[in-house]
């Protein structure tokens, strides 16, 4: 389980500090699929740093599978890192340009020394991944901006499940995508869940998807517990009407 | 009548590294005052290529073939200082991504005093159509005009975008990915905009991926895939019961409706092939899909479909 509790992130600023993250708690089990809703501004993205352990919050606690990580920060260890895996919103943003579509897709291995020393398993590994996202071959050999955004989001999906984690962080996936891609990426994260019991979190502003394809929701407004004791996430339902 | 922005055969190829990328291919399309034409595809499929075609907003390693004319008069062959003074008072366009198309460094009433002026308004006159604009959508001039890009939310510098282009009072706006990562309540918001610029008489040219906008806005509506126009027509026919196959196949994709991805990949664009381009990811293809490019057929209601189903037989 991933748990993080009263979790609270600032940013400083000469007009005062921005509360991004006030005392923030969500749990997310082994498996499920938790759909993270909020308006613009209301710090998904940077909770989402926080959980991915990229940004180390100001207090609260992060424990996952039982192992504290708000501490670490910067310095939290290879393997704490890759049971936690985040997709970005713009992958043309989110990939080193200069590295080809299967060097990124492999880099996160060979950042940990985790990659195959044998030449024919590292390729075996990338064609796994490449077909499970839906790349061809000849895909793999070109460089970020010689493929379409979809294309290279399937890459960042595939450079994210690589390194197979417990839990994957989709901040708004498919917000530059067209439906079709969207729906392809969905089922690959769907066939991975159900072999590796990957708990997905999905971020995103589109609350019809989040609404057919989570088993639970939860709008970040009402996951702070300024005022009350860790409140459940809610169940599915139709549109918040508050303003 | 000839349309008041009229895009004929228009064809659009980048020599790049790995060969000739053919991202526009035989495009037609037409806009009437106060008409909404919807450009919706995947990324990729030529949407963007063909806004900025329409201005001439073009690198140099691209080869154009066909027509734009604007009232009736061609743009791909008008000498670049012509074209400068018809972009921003004939025809505007509303950029993808507001909040990376304005200047971060400079206060906004400069950047929009300096649009204005630019469209040959006098300071005077820039001032108060500026005012008269940002009072539409609930924005005050002396308080935007003091703050930076960064300073104003999504939805704030969308507006600001949004006036920028109106302030020529231009016959045509095309506006590239207007909601693109907007949330919900923008998306209304923009919607609503939108809207009101075609409501003023102006055409209007939207590009974008998000279906849902585009069922909301209504219209008339082109389809494009791999390059080409599959099928235009009416917004609502299209939503009620597109006539091509991949219009089918991706209104299925919606997550109300199926969340049903197509299998396989639209062709590269540097290799389309001699036929149907979405044939190889058809369900309902037969031979002659796999032989020649199908032409647009008329449909029932008054659009046309690029393929060999609704041929005449």
């Amino acid at each position: 389980m991933l748990s993080a509790e009263a979790i609270t992130k600032r940013f400083g600023g000469r007009s005062g500090a921005v509360v991004a993250v006030d005392r923030v708690s969500l749990t997310v089990e082994r498996g499920a699929r938790l759909g993270l809703v909020g308006p613009s501004g209301s710090g998904k993205s940077t909770l989402a740093q926080i959980i991915a352990m990229l940004l180390a919050p100001d207090s609260g606690v992060l424990t996952i599978d039982g192992d504290r990580v708000d501490t670490w920060g910067a310095r939290c260890s290879r393997e704490l890192r890759h049971r936690v895996q985040l997709v970005f919103q713009a992958p043309r943003i989110a990939v080193d340009p200069r590295l080809r579509i299967g060097d990124a897709i492999l880099e996160p291995l060979a950042a940990s020394g985790t990659l195959p020393s044998v030449a024919d398993e590292r390729g075996e590994l990338l064609r796994t991944w490449a077909t499970r996202v839906g790349l061809t071959a000849d895909l793999l050999e070109r460089f970020p901006h010689e493929v379409s955004e979809g294309q290279l989001q399937r890459a960042c999906l595939a450079r994210a499940l690589v390194v197979r984690p417990r839990y994957l962080i989709c901040d708004e996936l498919s917000s530059m995508l067209d439906v079709s891609t969207q729906a392809a990426l969905l089922e690959t994260i769907a066939a991975v869940q159900d072999e590796q019991d990957l708990a997905v979190l999905l971020i995103t502003h589109d609350r019809v998807l989040a609404d057919t394809w989570c088993g639970q929701i939860a709008d970040i407004r009402e996951l702070s517990t300024r005022d009350q004791q860790c409140p459940p996430p809610l169940p599915s339902s139709p549109v918040s009407t508050r303003a | 009548m000839t349309a008041l922005l009229e895009v004929e055969g228009l064809s659009v190829a980048f020599r790049t590294r790995r060969g000739v990328v053919q991202a526009l291919s035989q495009a037609s399309v037409a806009v009437q005052p106060g008409q909404l034409l919807l450009v919706v595809g995947e990324s990729g499929s030529g949407k963007t290529v063909l806004a900025h075609t329409m201005l001439r907003l073009l690198p140099r390693n691209v080869d154009v073939s066909g027509s734009v004319r604007l009232g009736g008069q061609e743009l791909l062959d008008l000498p670049p200082g012509v074209l400068r003074r018809l972009r921003g008072r004939r025809m505007a366009l509303i950029p993808q991504s507001p909040a990376s198309s304005l200047n971060p460094v400079r206060r906004l009433g400069g950047q929009l005093l300096e649009a204005a002026q630019a469209r040959g308004l006098t300071k005077q006159q820039a001032r108060t159509r500026l005012r008269e604009l940002l009072d539409e959508v609930g924005l005050d001039l002396d308080v935007v005009g003091g703050r930076y890009v960064h300073q104003l939310s999504g939805g704030m510098q969308q507006r600001i975008v949004n006036a920028m282009a109106l302030v020529g009072a231009p016959d045509v706006v095309i506006a590239d990915e207007p909601t693109s990562g907007l949330d919900a309540d923008l998306v209304d918001t923009t919607a609503a905009q939108l809207r009101a610029i075609s409501a003023r008489g102006a055409a209007l040219v939207v590009i974008t991926h998000d279906l849902r906008l585009a069922q909301r806005l209504g219209g008339r509506l082109a389809l494009l895939y791999a390059s080409r126009i599959v099928e235009v027509g009416p917004t609502a026919a299209f939503f009620a019961a597109p006539a091509h196959p991949y219009g089918r196949e991706l209104l299925r994709a919606l997550p109300e409706r199926e969340g049903k991805s197509i299998p396989g990949m639209s062709p590269q664009l540097t290799a389309l092939p001699g036929h149907c381009a979405f044939a190889d990811r058809c369900p309902d293809r037969f031979d002659r899909c796999t032989q020649t490019v199908p032409d647009l057929y008329p449909l029932p209601g008054g659009g046309l479909a690029r393929c060999f189903a609704h041929a005449e037989r």
